[in-house]
């Protein structure tokens, strides 16, 4: 062991704190580009949370939809779930759950609990489709158009200024009627 | 009057914590010996004063002065007092004042219990340690300010502390896990003070250890009390989250235990010690950064840091300055020569290495998945994620089975050599009876083999069975039943220690695979009148009933559970409502036993006087924190073992002979 080495410690740890004094010194963040975006949702075969039938890409496509990543193990999952649910009962657009690396019984369990605003929940157990959507965690939601092309890619959780400034615009642009229901 | 008080003991304080940081230091370095022996006195006068301003506090918890901001935010004038006394610690500024306390009292431990120390290195390690509370009242004074009053007095009744916090588990939680976050400073000041001195040697190690097993001990307890508090009180019957506030308390608890076991062969064979240093560092460091991790506002969101980049700020420079310090200090002085002591391949030093190489990778891989997140988030702009247990769990629990598989060896290990022959025989049978308990006990009992309950079973009792071989083997040689006990007696507080700390992490080992295994739970609505079953075990629902408490109204249901058509217990869940901040808490109520806790909580009225009830029937439960109170007493134990005071008087004797030749 030489000198050198003991200075390897040292530099380790200046590296985390340089990484973490850049990350939340930074005022302007900026997003990531995603590798998925105007590309076609990938293609999978998985089956549905609700009775286990099967579900193909090609059974979600038609009209833009949501594409929630979600889990019962996740709590910030469980923080956006009231706005899920808001969306669905307001807006005519469709929700679809992907429920990643999650215990099938549970996550029913979860969706009896706090509603259920997906039309379908595709069961995700082994993560595959999340490594193709390239899932960092979860949440994460993505706009897919009516012919299967992602256009937006929000990472973590979607909350009323996330849909107003961000989401709901993408949808309408690829003309999803969104107007705002009588109260 | 009486919180500017509180302010001004506090002032005060941080005055002589600068004199304890500089004074006996600058006596070191002058030879100066008046000097040195200030820091017993300046240590002491800290701690009274630390102590006045903590009352002070409370004090004004109890007489319900709304015109200091903390108590108007965290305390109500209908809490209980006893409630009023814990909300001291219910929230940031107060807890952190409490964490100094400890700093204090700590301090002062090691002040009056170190007689035998040479009083250079003693001044060495209290400086050190005043220089540590220096920054940590200078944190609470320039961010973080307890005493701070609003006026006029805006406040009437107080907002309450949060309704989670008012628990007996948040009584007791805090205090532990601050006194074990807090304890691994003076393991943390010992190596800095050795660095100083250049004497890194077996008494630096031996001097060390019953502190570190002290820290150890409240930190587990402190860790198995939260776990336990979970449990109850979030209402959903999980005990472990792996979330970020967890995890920062248990990288500690992680390489606290590499230390104690690096600290072993340190003190016995003289070898490792750079690495044991770098250990007791990396120990306090990661207490440090896991407080940086959950006061900083990072885990709400980086933009919570953003919206009070002070107190973040303070922490992360505080973080830079004492571990970047040290590592440097680190990197100049620890000494590069080969040990001289032999060992090899197959011994007790080689053992502790592996022991220490699997908790150190456990301990980066948890660091990662803590911090990922974080950088993720800061880097990006992105929202917040998780990785959440599907990542930790596929890296920890694999490397913990490891972790398991060499623990029976380990003791049985001689040190410098073992033969492997000998080793073998001793182990073959333990072997032998552990597959072959693990593959019956679940059979019999369950009529099925499943992976985690099989392993667990077999891992608990290779350790059991080995720590019980190597009792017998080191009494081997005494005649008749008395002769052997007084042996095992002889053998120590810190064998003992070992041996409860070790079943101990048998016991939650156990636990936890068992309970994540066989647990079961039901999620009905129930009309009064109806049933529900679960298990051998059926649920009648009787209905709910208004219920007034001090400061909450509540709905209690009334459960009540029959096994074979015999009554067994009744449970009242309750629904809370707190008056104050307008909270509604889920109470459940638990029938705990030692092999399983019958758990029911009340969700939702659903009408018509039907409720949404949540069933749990969870076998070996409380295995998970029996296991957390057994590594308690063990590193209690150890702590207090009469070896380290008789080694202490040769120490003395050692210098007190070098000084008069």
């Amino acid at each position: 062991m030489s000198r050198t080495s003991l200075f390897l410690p040292l530099g380790l740890f200046l590296l985390m704190a340089f990484m973490l004094w850049r990350g939340f010194a930074l005022n302007d963040p900026h997003e990531l580009p995603s590798a998925l975006l105007n590309q076609p949702l990938p293609d999978f075969q998985k089956t549905r949370l609700a009775d286990g039938a099967p579900v193909a890409r090609q059974d979600l496509l038609g009209t833009p939809f949501l594409l929630n990543v979600w889990a019962t193990w996740c709590p910030t999952c469980k923080a956006e779930h009231a706005e899920l649910n808001r969306i669905a009962a307001r807006y005519a657009v469709p929700l679809v759950g992907v429920n990643y690396k999650d215990d099938g019984p549970a996550a029913r369990a979860w969706l009896a609990r706090y509603g259920d605003p997906y039309r379908l929940s595709v069961v995700d157990e082994d993560g595959s489709l999340g490594i193709e959507l390239g899932v960092y965690g979860a949440p994460e939601t993505f706009i897919v158009d009516g012919d299967g092309i992602i256009r937006y890619k929000r990472v973590g959780a979607v909350d009323r200024r996330v849909w107003e400034e961000e989401i709901r615009p993408v949808l309408q642009n690829l003309g999803l009627p969104l107007e705002e229901p009588p109260a | 009057m009486i919180p500017e008080l509180g302010h001004f003991a506090l002032i005060l304080a941080l005055m002589l914590a600068v004199l304890l940081a500089v004074v006996p230091m600058a006596g070191v370095v002058r030879r100066d010996l008046t000097l040195q022996h200030s820091a017993g006195a300046l240590s002491a006068g800290l701690f009274v004063f630390l102590l006045l301003s903590y009352a002070c506090l409370t004090q004004a918890f109890l007489q319900d002065d709304f015109s200091v901001a903390y108590v108007a935010n965290n305390s109500n004038a209908l809490l209980p007092w006893y409630y009023k006394v814990s909300a001291v610690w219910g929230a940031h500024e107060g807890s952190f004042l409490l964490w100094t306390l400890i700093m204090g009292g700590w301090t002062l431990a090691v002040a009056l219990r170190s007689e035998a120390l040479p009083t250079a290195m003693l001044a060495r390690v209290l400086s050190v340690m005043g220089a540590l509370t220096v920054g940590f009242i200078l944190f609470l004074l320039m961010t973080s300010n307890p005493f701070e009053r609003v006026l006029p007095v805006a406040a009437v009744e107080g907002a309450d502390l949060n309704p989670q916090l008012q628990d007996f588990g948040l009584i007791v939680h805090p205090p532990m896990l601050y006194t074990g976050y807090v304890g691994f400073s003076v393991a943390f000041a010992f190596a800095i003070a050795a660095l100083l001195s250049g004497r890194l040697d077996a008494a630096w190690a031996r001097w060390s250890r019953p502190w570190t097993n002290l820290a150890w001990a409240f930190l587990s307890v402190g860790i198995a009390l939260g776990s336990w508090w979970a449990y109850y009180e979030l209402g959903w019957g999980g005990w472990w989250f792996w979330d970020a506030v967890e995890n920062a308390s248990f990288m500690p608890w992680l390489v606290g235990t590499a230390l104690i076991h690096s600290l072993a062969v340190t003190e016995k064979r003289g070898v490792f010690k750079s690495w044991t240093v770098l250990l007791a560092i990396a120990a306090f460091s990661l207490s440090l950064l896991g407080a940086f991790i959950v006061r900083s506002g990072v885990l709400t969101s980086v933009h919570a840091f953003a919206v009070d980049p002070e107190r973040g700020m303070f922490i992360l420079v505080f973080l830079l300055l004492v571990v970047g310090s040290a590592l440097a200090l680190y990197a100049l002085r620890a000494p590069v020569m080969r040990a001289e002591a032999r060992y090899e391949g197959l011994s007790r030093e080689v053992m502790l290495l592996a022991n220490n190489i699997v908790l150190v990778v456990s301990t980066a891989a948890v660091l990662l998945g803590t911090l990922y997140p974080l950088v993720y988030e800061s880097l990006t702009g992105g929202g917040k994620i998780s990785v959440g247990p599907p990542y930790f769990n596929a890296v920890f629990v694999p490397l913990m089975v490891l972790l398991l598989l060499m623990m029976a060896p380990a003791p049985l290990a001689r040190w410098k050599r073992t033969g492997a022959a000998q080793l073998m025989s001793s182990l073959s049978k333990v072997a032998l009876a552990s597959v072959a308990l693990g593959l019956a006990l679940p059979l019999v009992i369950t009529g099925a083999l499943e992976l985690w309950p099989v392993l667990s079973v077999m891992l608990g009792t290779w350790i059991t069975l080995a720590l019980l071989v190597d009792a017998l083997e080191r009494v081997r040689n005494k005649q008749g039943l008395s002769a052997k006990l007084r042996g095992l007696k002889n053998l120590g507080a810190g064998y003992g220690g070992m041996v409860l700390a070790h079943l101990g992490v048998a016991v939650t080992a156990l636990g936890i695979a068992l309970t994540t295994t066989y647990s079961t739970e039901r999620d009905v609505r129930l009309a009064p009148g109806e049933s529900v079953t679960l298990g051998p075990r059926t649920y009648l629902f009787e209905g709910v009933a208004p219920l007034e408490g001090p400061n909450y109204v509540a709905d209690q249901g009334t459960v009540r559970v029959f096994q074979n058509g015999q009554p067994i217990a009744v449970l009242h869940p309750e629904k809370r409502r707190y008056l104050a901040r307008q909270m509604v808490m889920t109470e459940a109520d638990i029938d705990p036993g030692f092999f399983r806790d019958l758990y029911v909580a009340l969700g939702e009225p659903l009408g018509e006087g039907a409720w949404a009830l949540r069933v749990h029937d969870k076998p070996f439960v409380r295995w998970v924190w029996f296991g957390g109170v057994l590594m308690m007493f063990g590193g209690l134990m150890a702590a207090f073992d009469r070896r380290y005071r008789r080694l202490k008087l040769r120490d003395q004797a050692a210098l007190a002979g070098a000084l008069a030749s």
